[in-house]
């Protein structure tokens, strides 16, 4: 296999190369972004590209990559502009299928890493999602807009192109001791956030279940559009209790201020779309992925449990993960230099 | 309305946990507390009990085991009749009991989340298929919804239509059968003599009614019954003689059995109401 990964600078780039590297059925892995790779990488190699992906039609023709790894939809609206989420989540997926399906692309399975935060928070939808159920509310942020529009290009992009295998994983909220998200952060908090009279269900994957999710679908030919979130649900009351904070609410209405008041005072950003779940919840029916023949590594409270147990982890020993930056001439050498010694 | 369709068959799953508890609190998938719900019993019964003295007969009726769709009649302002049957089912039957109803009790802060607490699902097809199907569950409908509820006193006991016959579409879909029940004594317990369409229009409410409750015992009225004698009948469960899960069903069909099970819960009022002596009494 030789594999092309988008956002090789994100957290779940940088991990899935890793994982990648360790398998010999994958000859060539070849990393894009703007940013530089979070983690140590032994033999992908780091193309420094713009948000939106321009010179992605080159790449592919050069490298004659078979797999596209698109785990660079940005999910996270606190940590970009509206702007930004729209030149990476739309221009970025809409350069990429243009260079995955151009004449002559050896492109044979692209895997997108996407979000539940497609169907949206809202009193009306069903308490469980299935993938072929569509949102109740037109989406108002700027992250969900740009997600359901990169949808669309996906679903265009399979008809189009029969003989590519186009995998969506849809995951819910991850929580793990690595990935850091909002929830994670509220979390991460003396006393937690919740909005008055509301405690949604809520689901989580664990972040060893996302590169798992992608390393299942890049080895096994599975198309289509797949939830993945952990067994069960749970209330947010309860991922307070088993985390061990207290928590105080936010009034039920004119909760958009009352976020903007924690965020102008740096106290924690949380964005509409989280106001909306912490509001009603989300629940996603995760048997087709199950079906498909995914095994998931932890449920819904084990993931819960898990990052608790990270948590207690780092209070007492803090930040226990070493910092690693990556320097151009030092990995052109590991990589290229005829004196390093491969062992294979 | 959307309809719920399962496109895969979910049998075959392997249901075996990854880990092996999945949920700590004993709130369900639904968001069904058994141990808020034991508090709400205990609470409610004294009313159950001492106020309304609910009366059940055919309660044989009600399926010891699988899924069924009760079906009902609705009535007063603040319907009464929903807490009796669920309430009543639960401690006759053993059999947990998930209330369908209007969605807009989601977006209520506390109101709603004490609600689906106790039973309460928003009525959204698939919701209802899965309970139905999936978990072989006791789901009760009320398919005149509103109009049941914010209708005159004068109409009291007089089916609505019964809209466009989705539950028996969803019974049809999850092979469940439908258990209809007549309700006496609803239509008593807060009466509607006066509705307002355009205070209801101002407020975005289905509808704005002045109840007998209100002008007799001014503000306290807006929450209190009158002790009406509550009697309810199970009818004999019906059972739809289709395939599960089919793409869709004849709307013909669908109409037709509905029709068929209003006509039942109205001839079974109309019998309950002939032998009524007293409306307080029974």
């Amino acid at each position: 296999m030789r594999i092309l990964v988008t956002g090789l600078g994100t957290f779940w780039g940088s991990r899935l190369a890793q994982q990648l590297e360790r398998r010999d059925d994958v000859e060539v892995i070849v990393g894009l972004d703007t940013t530089e790779p979070r983690l140590p990488l032994e033999r992908t190699e780091f193309v420094k590209a713009d948000s939106s992906y321009s010179i992605l039609a080159r790449i592919v023709r050069a490298t004659q990559v078979d797999t596209v790894l698109h785990t660079h939809l940005l999910v996270d609206s606190t940590q970009a502009t509206g702007r930004a989420i729209h030149d990476v989540n739309v221009i970025g997926t809409m350069n990429l299928l243009a260079a995955a399906g151009s004449a002559g692309s050896t492109v044979r399975k692209v895997i997108v890493k996407s979000s539940t935060l497609v169907y949206g928070s809202n009193f009306q939808d069903p308490l469980v999602f299935r993938e072929d159920m569509t949102r109740t509310r037109r989406p108002r942020t700027a992250v969900e807009r740009s997600l359901l529009e990169a949808a669309q290009f996906f679903r265009d992009f399979a008809q189009d192109n029969p003989h590519i295998t186009v995998t969506k994983l849809r995951f819910s909220n991850v929580l793990g001791d690595d990935i850091d998200t909002v929830l994670s952060r509220a979390l991460a908090m003396p006393v937690v956030p919740e909005i008055l009279g509301f405690d949604p269900r809520l689901q989580f994957t664990h972040e060893d279940d996302v590169t798992g999710a992608l390393l299942f679908a890049t080895t096994n030919d599975v198309p289509g559009i797949f939830n993945v979130a952990g067994d069960g649900e749970i209330p947010w009351s309860e991922v307070c209790a088993v985390v061990g904070k207290r928590r105080v609410p936010l009034p039920p209405v004119l909760t958009g201020w009352a976020a903007e008041l924690l965020r102008v005072t740096r106290v924690l950003d949380l964005p509409p779309e989280m106001l909306a779940l912490l509001r009603y919840g989300r629940c996603v029916d995760n048997r087709r992925f199950k079906r498909a023949g995914y095994r998931y590594g932890y449920s819904t409270i084990g993931t819960v449990d898990a990052f608790a147990r990270g948590m207690r982890l780092e209070h007492t020993i803090g930040d226990n993960h070493p910092s690693y930056r990556y320097e151009r001439d030092v990995e052109a050498f590991f990589r290229h230099s005829p004196a390093v010694v491969h062992e294979t | 309305m959307p309809v719920p369709r399962s496109t895969e068959s979910w049998e075959e799953l392997d249901p075996e946990p990854p880990d092996a508890e999945l949920r700590r609190s004993d709130v369900d998938s639904w968001g069904r507390s058994e141990r808020v719900r034991a508090v709400a019993r205990r609470l409610y019964d004294p009313l159950y009990r001492y106020w309304f003295r609910a009366e059940w007969e055919g309660l044989e009726n009600i399926p010891a085991e699988g899924g069924a769709l009760l079906v009902s009649n609705h009535a007063a302002a603040i319907p009464s009749d929903a807490p009796v049957i669920m309430h009543g089912i639960e401690i006759e039957c053993q059999r947990a009991v998930y209330g369908l109803a209007e969605n807009l009790f989601r977006a209520l802060p506390v109101i709603g989340t004490l609600w689906s607490r106790t039973g309460g699902v928003p009525a959204h097809p698939d919701n209802a298929y899965r309970l139905l199907h999936d978990d072989q569950q006791l789901v009760l409908v009320f398919p005149e919804g509103a109009k049941g509820t914010g209708k005159h006193y004068r109409d009291r006991y007089r089916l609505r239509r019964f809209g466009r016959g989705g539950f028996v579409e969803i019974a049809m879909r999850a092979g469940v059968p439908i258990v209809p029940i007549a309700v006496v004594g609803a239509e008593e317990s807060m009466p509607i003599v006066f509705k307002s369409r355009r205070l209801a229009k101002l407020m975005g409410l289905p509808y704005f009614p002045v109840t007998a409750n209100m002008l007799l015992m001014g503000p306290a009225g807006l929450v209190t019954y009158f002790p009406a004698k509550f009697k309810l009948r199970v009818l004999p469960p019906v059972r739809l003689d289709v395939e599960p899960d089919q793409e869709r069903y004849s709307r013909s069909r669908v109409m037709e059995e509905s029709e068929a099970i209003r006509d039942q819960i109205q001839i079974a009022l109309y019998d309950m109401l002939r032998a009524r002596r007293s409306v307080w009494f029974g």
